[in-house]
């Protein structure tokens, strides 16, 4: 009833028109629901669909048919039909995303990067800036980094910038794939204890986590991704 | 919805065989940055031009803050020109006067919109030049003589000084080298959104769009065959020919 984030028989399919429009089945009947302040891991297989599904939690994909249902503003919205100015709104102030890798945009600082969302919720921009440079410094990138484009930067850097954007807002939902992939062990506990105070703060998160000893200390339970073929086999 | 700035419906238009918009539908809300792609003699550009009056539909109708563009006549339209809308063309040669100084330039749209104080409308020049990254030592100038993307930078700076609330831009990057175009993308990023313009962007370049873009249009032969999210649309495209175009781009 009360789940920050939850999915109402939802399934996906590709069709790739270029191969003849074969039909790949991702995603079938999935009924996830996530409460504020919980963590909920995706597991299984690699192909399992656990990427997909995030994709269609953010509506970077879209369903081939169910809800993806999203609490923003006290009433929950559809991300999976929802206008294009809806869901933008839902991304500005609800939904939060991680992805494992950074787009970088050519010329725009590490800093501005994570000012940004911040920005786009009406926080002044010297605060916006402010709150970005502490929350670098608090995942170990150097100040002297923060005003460069991360273009040039490392996996692991680049990871960090990605995390601190995603963490800053402070979204009430929040998906995380794979956020701790290139990360040393130093910066992996930064992340677990970023994790730990997001779900104090009643953030609902939903993460893919390959390691699993971080997994098992942030998720409170696990979600089952079967992968259809082998369900159907 | 009601609160769109511009809604086009039912546009139609042909060239001889050719269907140049066959039943193109739009809205574009204020603040929001829509992007129109597809390949060349996809009636996107036309599409552009019908959608700003420069051009009338066969059938269909486009309306701007709920007046009828193609009925309101051309000083009505001129007048929009002139202030509340802005057109950036994909040569500068076509937006700018090249005898004109920059400033010159720049000056001119704000006397058109009414300025007159000459010392205000040359420190907003200076302003605006600074803005789109040109020295301002060179306020005098002929822009014949600037490269041509300080060219389109002018051009961009002669467009929004006016403050207007809805710019057309075709292919505002074309003719460009790569890492000039790279800059400009990057400029007109930031002042659309610090200046909370509308805006409607024709362009067959996918990570421009993707760059720059709320929302995106995918057009071929006059239809717009799929839209929405820009990034929905470019990473789960449905349409057989969105496919195509997605999985041509190479990967840099």
């Amino acid at each position: 009833m009360n789940a920050a984030i939850r999915t109402e028989h939802l399934s996906k399919t590709f069709t790739l028109h270029l191969q003849g429009g074969i039909c790949i089945p991702v995603l079938q009947d999935v009924e996830l629901s996530v409460a504020p302040g919980e963590c909920v891991a995706l597991a299984g297989p690699s192909g399992a669909g656990k990427s997909t599904l995030m994709r269609c939690l953010y509506g970077n994909y879209g369903a081939g048919s169910g809800h993806v249902w999203v609490r923003h503003a006290g009433v929950e919205v559809d991300i999976t039909s929802a206008d294009a100015r809806l869901v933008r709104a839902v991304r500005r102030d609800t939904l939060g995303y991680v992805s494992q890798f950074l787009r970088v945009i050519p010329r725009v600082s590490t800093q501005d990067i994570v000012a940004e969302p911040l920005m786009a919720r009406g926080v002044a921009k010297e605060e916006a800036r402010a709150r970005a440079a502490a929350l670098l410094a608090r995942l170990n990138l150097p100040a002297a980094l923060h005003g460069l484009p991360p273009a040039t930067f490392s996996g692991g850097e680049q990871q960090r910038v990605n995390l601190a954007r995603g963490f800053a807002p402070g979204y009430p939902v929040l998906l995380l794939d794979e956020p701790t992939a290139s990360l040393d062990a130093g910066n992996r506990e930064v992340v677990v204890s970023l994790i730990a105070e997001a779900k104090r703060a009643g953030t609902a998160i939903i993460g893919i986590f390959h390691d699993t000893e971080v997994r098992d200390r942030v998720a409170d339970r696990l979600f089952e991704v079967a992968p259809i073929q082998s369900a159907a086999a | 919805m009601s609160d769109a700035l511009m809604q086009a419906s039912g546009l139609t238009l042909r060239f001889g065989a050719v269907a140049a918009l066959d039943d193109v539908a739009l809205e574009i809300h204020p603040g929001e940055v829509v992007a129109i792609v597809g390949e060349s003699g996809s009636g996107k550009t036309t599409l552009l031009r019908v959608l700003a009056g420069m051009m009338a539909p066969a059938s269909g109708q486009v309306l701007y803050a709920g007046e009828d563009v193609h009925a309101m006549g051309e000083s009505a339209r001129r007048r929009l020109m002139r202030s509340e809308w802005g057109f950036v063309h994909q040569n500068p040669r076509d937006g700018l006067r090249l005898r004109v100084s920059a400033g010159g330039n720049v000056g001119e749209r704000l006397m058109a919109a009414g300025a007159r104080h000459y010392g205000g409308i040359r420190a907003e020049a200076i302003e605006w030049l600074k803005r789109v990254e040109i020295d301002p030592a060179r306020i005098d100038d002929m822009p014949e003589k600037f490269s041509g993307g300080m060219q389109q930078r002018l051009q961009i700076a002669r467009t929004l000084v006016t403050q207007p609330k809805l710019v057309f831009m075709d292919e505002p990057t074309g003719g460009l080298d790569v890492s000039v175009q790279a800059k400009l993308l990057d400029l007109i990023r930031a002042l659309v959104a610090e200046l909370g313009l509308a805006v409607l962007i024709v362009t067959h370049d996918i990570a421009a769009a993707r760059l720059l873009a709320h929302r995106i249009l995918v057009m071929r032969r006059g239809q717009v065959v799929e839209q929405g999210l820009v990034d929905r649309v470019l990473d789960d495209p449905q349409h057989p020919y969105t496919q195509l175009l997605v999985s041509s781009v190479l990967a840099a």
